[in-house]
């Protein structure tokens, strides 16, 4: 058993500065989900050319335009994330909007050349190896895509109603490291897909 | 409800009755996101199902006792041991770990709560259910052969084993999807607790001036991050091929078992490891306080802590060698393994070089952790023995693979959680635990671990596999397997008795005071149990035992510290 | 290579080693255990030593003691030291990996391919034009005629391991994956082992029996293998209502006799089973009895096995074990 004293500060320092919560704990986050996307894109190239019967990647087309939005997806949030920095709301409020339009834009894309590939080549999930890996894949893809969109609309909503100001600019740095890290993730995918693979 | 975490019901308000009172009581648990009573909803969790576990361990030795013995009929011992298995490490070990995280890594580092208090109560329940819905398995649906439907393809399911053409029933189903939740939770405590550690420290308490429990569970969680998710991947992909008729693992249609075990061992090696972190990170705090001496070699243990995180992401073949691996792949991971050997032996000698020239109490706590020396020394000596493949060839899937393992879960894990328990149940609960009762226990738990696991090195020797619910009497095997089910009860009663110590102690315990231990660090410095706002003002820190300098004003550790 | 007087002992332990893989593993293992055992004294001794020489006494001072925060030499010494045991241990272990993984097949192998099913061993021996299950026979190999095994592991259904400790380390058996092992026994006798992959329900009696023949023993058991199924004795009558029962009842559908419509293969070849000590893999003795109970429940001795009970009445059950019994 002790006795303690009064506790003197026995140490100053001005520059005591962490990094933001919210940026590390995203960065973790991103580095979880990016070795379950490791998993997949692991399992993808491990069963490329196995499948002993049906479609094979000859049938894929390249989604050239789906992937150009997707990407400048990246771009227009970035302006938003300048725009908020410097308090222009309405700036922001606009880039904003069309990041989500490019996202949609790409999620439609993808259920086009799905159902496609379902009605027209007849690959499903349980056709042959390569259905299996590329739905996986390419859905685990579209998942996170349409989880950002969800979070992408919710501040959308919240910026609409006014309620968005340049003192959230942190958060909204945080939600787009999310945005990149997708767009990120089809670079990715894009290539052991489309280039790799074919 | 008031400023302590376990204020009893009905004592603080008298003109409420009772039931009003209990029931306020109950839902400020949960509803709860302080860090501290999610931290002891964590081990409280935790221990129930050791206790389950344990049971299951029980009847397991039970029906080995004897040969040919129909204690459990073969599909019920396999439930009962894939579910030991699944339970010790996910609902107990997992559970666990976090739950001392949860509650210690604020206090250490002098911050009110965790990073995202509601993201802590959201990982609990999540953990919560996920171990609950495994265990309803063994009550939903009939399953096969009447027996539940119970995971029964081992903890490590292998395919295609695991496919619906195998397993038809849901026992399969209960494991995977039980395990995809709780991952869920354990991910979001990881990073729940590396956004603490990162973010929330006191002034003056760099990275290097943090507490070893605290990096360790640093470690231990930016490991999580990479270790649970291919596990989560894995079992997706096999609810996929059980449910949408995919092939990834369907070796009829080209799919491979191999891909399968390479998934789940890099998933399960790295496990033991987040595993027994944190139990060296208990280990690093108890040692010194106990010796009376700083720990020997921080820089050293920081860095041979993230070195076994690293090279531990390296080595889960060796789980495989019997698959027919080419003998280059065989080779390299003889080497990564011995190599993650070279860290963990180097903790193991700061440990002694901790306790050498000091002064030792033999606390309960301090006869738990040299135990844990003793014993993982002894566990990473047949680790070596492991990694040496051909002599793997041999002894993979035996009696000696569960000595090994158990050397290290129990004889090390379990161990360090124990002392763990008696060193900190003080902080979280204001009372001492009975000194004489800790004694039994600890003496009790060592001689039956010993008798139990000493002997099983032999049974694996004598050419004994694993996950087989009886064994032929002419194999020789039939006297060893008597001896480790009687240390298996040896070691039950002794657990008993810390249940009974602890729920004795919290009603006439002694009162535990800021300090019992005269210790160092920070969580010490607060009433026990804390205030629910943990420091009235934020401390600042100069060195790696704040209270040591206070201690010792003519003497801080600041002056000697590199 | 020195001739290993180890026989074969009922305790399957791999510290009596009958074949050279097994030979080599258990030398590599007894250098290991030298060095592990070092370390354990020497580390174990200064922890003892510790625990007992720095004891707090009750007469001591309320003083700390002397607070050592580190030593770059110390750390740098028993750094060094495990680094260079594990490159000593790493080399001697690859080296034997090697020579027991890659070492080349010599003519005089015999071939022998084992298919794992859910919870029996067929074998096959291609250039015999044998196959059997459960009990596999091979010939002793000595240095002076060294007749190695080859076996190549394949399995039907689901992941499988084969172990018999005195002739090596175990190999898996994995659906889609064929694997390879080889074993040289040098000492007549019988060698156990057992499944040791968990394969399901009866994983636990998935047994292995492995007669290693003198070079006349195995000649004779291959001659009687080669042989079609026996016939049975015209004046047998229950044996002749046996046959009929069996190739009239769904037995066919699983089981081969050669000679006989029987022509399934998801069950063990019966055509010798006559040949065999035990049934069901191992769970049960071959005798008349058990063979009655086997084919009325196979529950009986392992609850789980795939094959069916057979809803015989007692009079085919009894014709048909009569049958069996003459298949020899």
């Amino acid at each position: 058993m002790s006795a303690i004293p009064n506790p003197i500060p026995i140490f100053a320092d001005e520059n005591w500065r962490l990094p933001s919560r919210g940026r590390v704990a995203m960065f973790c986050l991103i580095i979880g989900e990016s070795a379950i996307f490791t998993i997949f894109v692991v399992a993808y190239i491990y069963y490329i050319g196995r499948s002993a019967y049906g479609p094979t990647p000859q049938i894929l087309d390249v989604p050239w335009f789906n992937t150009v939005c997707l990407l400048s997806s990246s771009i227009t949030i970035m302006f938003a994330e300048r725009a908020i920095e410097h308090g222009r709301i309405r700036i922001f409020a606009a880039f904003w909007a069309l990041t989500m339009l490019l996202g949609i834009v790409f999620l439609a894309g993808t259920a086009i050349e799905w159902k496609r590939l379902i009605y027209t080549d007849g690959l499903t999930i349980r056709t042959n190896l390569f259905g299996t890996t590329f739905y996986s894949l390419v859905g685990l893809h579209a998942t996170h895509v349409i989880v950002g969109l969800l979070m992408l609309s919710l501040v959308m909503i919240f910026t609409l109603a006014g309620r968005v100001e340049q003192r959230h600019t942190e958060r909204i740095q945080v939600l787009s490291l999310y945005w990149h890290f997708v767009d990120a993730v089809w670079v990715v995918v894009f290539t052991v897909v489309y280039m790799l693979g074919k | 409800m008031a400023d302590q975490t376990f204020p009893l019901p009905g004592t603080l308000d008298a003109s409420r009755s009772r039931g009003a009172a209990l029931l306020e009581w109950l839902h400020s648990w949960v509803v709860t996101v302080d860090h501290k009573k999610l931290g002891i909803l964590y081990i409280a969790y935790a221990l129930v199902f050791l206790l389950v576990a344990g049971a299951e361990a029980i009847a397991i030795r039970i029906q080995l006792a004897i040969p040919h013995n129909h204690f459990l009929s073969p599909e019920l011992y396999n439930e009962f041991f894939t579910m030991h298995g699944t339970t010790m490490v996910f609902l107990v070990g997992m559970t666990i770990i976090f739950g001392f995280g949860n509650y210690l890594v604020p206090l250490m580092i002098g911050a009110r709560d965790m990073a995202f208090p509601r993201l802590n109560a959201f990982s609990f329940w999540m953990s919560a259910f996920g171990g609950l819905f495994l265990y309803f398995s063994f009550i939903g649906g009939f399953g096969l052969y009447g027996m539940g439907s119970a995971p029964d393809v081992t903890w490590w399911a292998y395919a295609p084993l695991t496919a619906k053409a195998f397993s038809p029933g849901h026992n399969t189903d209960y494991w995977a999807l039980a395990l995809i939740v709780m991952g869920f939770g354990t991910l979001g405590a990881a990073i729940n607790t590396l956004a603490t550690a990162f973010s929330m420290r006191c002034r003056g308490m760099t990275l290097l001036r943090m507490p070893l429990f605290v990096w360790l569970m640093v470690v231990t969680s930016g490991l999580t991050l990479i270790t649970i998710t291919p596990l989560t991947a894995a079992q997706v992909m096999l609810i996929i091929d059980r449910y949408l008729g995919a092939h990834f693992f369907d070796t009829q249609a080209g799919g491979s078992a191999t891909v399968w075990m390479h998934f789940f061992w890099i998933f399960g090696h790295p496990e033991v490891y987040v595993l027994i972190l944190p139990a060296f990170g208990i280990a690093s705090e108890v040692i010194p306080v106990f010796s009376r001496k700083a720990i020997f070699g921080y820089p050293a243990m920081v860095a041979a802590s993230v070195g076994i995180a690293f090279v531990s992401t390296s080595v889960w073949a060796h789980h495989m060698f019997t698959i027919g691996m080419t003998s280059v792949s065989n080779s390299f991971f003889v080497l990564s393994t011995m190599t993650v050997g070279i860290p963990t032996g180097i903790k193991i000698f700061n440990w002694v070089a901790t306790m050498w020239g000091g002064k030792i109490r033999f606390a309960t706590p301090m006869l738990f952790c040299t135990a844990f020396v003793f014993q993982f020394l002894c566990a990473g000596l047949t680790g070596i023995m492991l990694a040496s493949a051909p002599w793997n060839w041999q002894l993979h899937n035996s009696y000696f693979v569960i000595a090994h393992f158990h050397y290290t879960l129990t004889g090390s894990f379990v161990f360090c959680m124990f002392a763990g328990i008696y060193y900190w149940y003080p902080k979280f609960t204001g009372r001492i635990l009975s000194e004489k009762l800790g004694k039994w226990h600890f003496w009790l738990f060592f001689i039956g671990f010993h008798v139990t696991f000493d002997t099983m090195h032999f049974l694996g020797i004598m050419g004994m596999p694993r996950s087989i619910y009886t064994y032929e009497p002419d194999r020789g095997w039939n006297t060893l397997n008597f001896i480790v089910s009687a240390g298996g009860i040896v070691q039950a009663i002794a657990v008993l008795i810390l249940v009974w110590n602890m729920v004795d102690s919290y009603l006439h315990g002694p009162v535990a005071g800021n300090d019992p231990w005269d210790a160092w660090t920070l969580e010490w410095s607060i009433p026990s149990p804390p205030p629910a706002y943990n420091f009235a003002t934020e401390p600042v820190v100069r060195s790696r035992r704040p209270l040591w300098d206070l201690k010792h004003p003519n003497d801080p550790d600041w002056k000697y510290e590199r | 290579m020195p001739a290993l007087a180890q026989g074969p002992q009922s305790t399957p332990s791999i510290l009596a080693p009958a074949s050279t893989p097994a030979h080599e593993i258990y030398q590599l293992s007894l250098f290991v255990l030298l060095i592990t055992g070092a370390i354990f004294v020497v580390v174990a001794g200064l922890l003892a030593f510790v625990v007992i020489r720095f004891r707090a006494r009750d007469t001591d001072a309320q003083q700390e003691p002397a607070q050592i925060y580190g030593s770059t030499q110390v750390e740098l010494a028993w750094t060094v030291i495990p680094v260079l045991t594990v490159i000593v241990l790493f080399l001697t272990t690859a080296r034997i990996i090697f020579a027991i993984q890659d070492a080349p097949e010599p003519q005089s192998a015999l071939d022998v391919t084992v298919i794992g099913h859910q919870f029996w061993w067929e074998f096959r021996y291609p250039k015999l034009g044998i196959v059997t299950a459960n009990e596999l026979h091979v010939p002793v190999s000595t240095p002076s005629a060294p007749e190695p095994t080859y076996l190549r592991l394949l399995s039907a259904d689901v992941d499988h391991s084969f172990w018999v400790p005195q002739l090596g380390g175990k190999t898996d058996l994995i659906p889609n994956h064929p694997n390879a092992m080889w074993i040289d026994p040098q000492s007549p006798g019988l060698y156990l082992g057992q499944c040791a992959q968990f394969c399901g329900i009866e994983h636990a009696k998935m047994l292995l029996r492995v007669y290693v023949d003198t070079p006349n023993q195995f000649a004779a058991w291959v001659k009687e293998q080669q042989q079609p199924s026996a016939q049975p004795d015209p004046q047998d009558a229950a044996a002749s209502a046996g046959r009929h029962v069996f190739e009239t009842q769904a037995c066919v559908n699983c089981h081969t006799i050669s000679g006989t419509a029987a022509k399934g293969v998801f069950g063990p070849d019966l055509t010798h089973l006559m040949s065999r000590a035990t049934i069901a893999s191992g769970a049960a003795a071959n005798t008349p009895s058990n063979l009655r109970l086997w084919i009325e429940d196979p529950n009986n001795f392992k609850p789980g096995a795939l094959m069916p009970a057979m809803q015989l009445s007692d009079q085919e059950t009894n014709e048909v074990v009569a049958y069996l019994a003459t298949l020899h």
